[in-house]
């Protein structure tokens, strides 16, 4: 089979790869690149823990197509912490026990961070549709949704200061 | 399997009816993807038409708007005058899966893969949608008659959707959608329906009624429409329309429902749709 060639972005640096046509985003950052924080659960779209963005858009890495990728731009969970400084949400996951096996985590960091992107003050309500792609087995998602809250509280103060 | 991402829908076209083997359209892939992880197919082309700028866009026509094919259903909620427009429309489509889904999947995506509880196909048929289709030539087909049967639709070999119509909404209408599933997020329905209809002087001049997962396709229900017009949707006819939607049912019997609860809460299910419809239009 003819590998496709494919120049991107990935965690703000430049990748190149070549990949069969059939094979996933999923397994092009695991395999290839040795990204083996995007997690595979399901394969299929349920579970959430390959969520990465692609070009700001929040996906299931396992649909995306690793040609799919040329000339766009992904972000995974290695590319949240600001070097050694964790995100706001990875240090309030880990202050508020949410994660158990932490399998389902690298997915929950980001679906979190993209909706904290748009809205740094969103309900309970909406914390929890917003999650409703991502499936936790240990945890129990209640921790999962106050982790979310204390983040979201922390990027509100770190705004107020930088103005 | 070889991948293209071409930039036109000529060439795009060109492609399919070129191959020889198995070719597939690639929109969001949110169906494709998963049947080929679970190898239900084998493809020897998929042609992704996310590169196509025509069928990215949503655009306001003479007669009402056009869709793109590959435009996602995060995409479609932030277009404020399509959401002003034919609310009920991408209210279905944004029912479709986690937001993870949402930044992938095309409301054409859900009607190619024909699925009888496909989500956004009864809101397109309520709101008198239609499936402009290229291949050979150019066709239009309105959206009821587009699936044929479960996993089936009128596409020839090498013809592809390029985008979905919808009229300007008249005056004084509303259009409304509403799924019931055993759960509060990512289910499969087990029933669905769209309206949409028009006042004039208060009382229901026109409607449109289809049902979703209660029958091998969608439905669009002549009879569910004509209980509700000319009234003003009081409670007589509000049961009048919940007995012509049962009556319209031909459901399976699977764990999510059996045949009489589908075709209860259809009825059910219709009046609240309904209800929402008439409001929407300015009714009182
Ligand atoms: C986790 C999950 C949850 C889901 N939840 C729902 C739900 O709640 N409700 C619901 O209705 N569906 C649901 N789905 C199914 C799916 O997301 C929808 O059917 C979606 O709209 C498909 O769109 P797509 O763009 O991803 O299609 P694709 O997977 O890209 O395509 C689907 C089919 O249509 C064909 N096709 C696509 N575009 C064209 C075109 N322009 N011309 C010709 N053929 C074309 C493809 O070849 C393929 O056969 C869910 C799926 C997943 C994985
Ligand atoms: S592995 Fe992608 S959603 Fe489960
Ligand atoms: S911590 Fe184990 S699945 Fe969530």
């Amino acid at each position: 089979m003819a590998g496709v060639h494919v120049t991107t972005t990935i965690n703000n640096d430049p990748v190149e790869y070549v990949c069969p046509a059939d094979e996933s985003l999923l397994d092009v950052l695991r395999d290839n690149l040795g990204l083996t924080g995007v997690k595979e659960g399901c394969g299929t779209g349920d579970c959430g823990a390959c969520s990465v963005t692609l070009d700001g858009q929040l996906v299931c890495a396992c649909l995306v197509l690793g040609a799919e990728a040329e000339g766009r731009t992904i972000t995974t969970v290695e590319g949240m912490a600001d070097g050694e400084k964790l995100h706001p949400l990875q240090e309030q996951f880990i202050n508020n026990a949410a994660l158990q096996c932490g399998i389902c985590t690298p997915g929950f960091l980001i679906a979190a961070k993209a909706l904290l992107d748009e809205n740094l003050s969103p309900t309970e309500t909406e914390i929890r549709y917003a999650l409703a792609g991502n499936l936790c087995r240990c945890t129990g998602y209640d921790k999962i949704v106050k982790a979310v809250q204390a983040a979201a509280k922390d990027l509100r103060k770190q705004n107020k200061k930088k103005k | 399997m070889r991948y293209e991402s071409p930039t036109t829908t000529k060439a795009a076209v060109a492609l399919l009816s070129g191959e020889k083997g198995q070719a597939y359209v690639l929109a969001g892939g949110t169906d494709l993807l998963v049947r080929l992880r679970m190898d239900t197919i084998e493809p020897d082309l998929m042609v992704d038409i996310k590169r196509i700028p025509a069928m990215s866009e949503v655009t306001k026509t003479a007669s009402g708007f056009k869709i793109g094919a590959a435009v996602s259903g995060a995409a479609l909620e932030k277009n404020k005058a399509l959401v002003k427009a034919w609310p009920g429309v991408v209210e279905a489509a944004n029912l479709i899966g986690s937001d993870q889904i949402q930044g992938r999947c095309t409301m054409v995506g859900n009607l190619c893969n024909a699925s009888p509880a496909a989500d956004s196909v009864p809101a397109l048929i309520a709101a008198g949608a239609k499936a402009v289709i290229v291949g050979k030539k150019k066709r239009t087909v309105p959206v009821e008659k587009f699936i044929t049967g479960p996993g089936q639709t009128c596409l020839e070999k090498g013809e592809i959707v390029e985008s979905i119509t919808l009229p300007a909404p008249a005056k004084k209408s509303g259009d409304a959608y509403l799924r019931f599933i055993p759960r509060t997020e990512m289910d499969i329905a087990v029933v669905g329906v769209g309206i949409s209809l028009t006042l004039k002087r208060g009382v229901i001049d026109s409607a449109r009624v289809s049902l979703g997962a209660v029958a091998p396709t969608p439905l669009l229900v002549k009879a569910a429409a004509k209980a509700i017009i000319g009234t003003k949707l009081d409670d007589a006819a509000l049961d009048a329309l919940a007995m012509a939607c049962t009556a319209a049912c031909n459901p399976i019997d699977d764990k999510r429902g059996t045949i009489e609860y589908r075709e209860r809460v259809a009825g059910v299910l219709a009046k609240r749709t309904a209800k929402i419809a008439y409001e929407r239009a300015g009714g009182k």
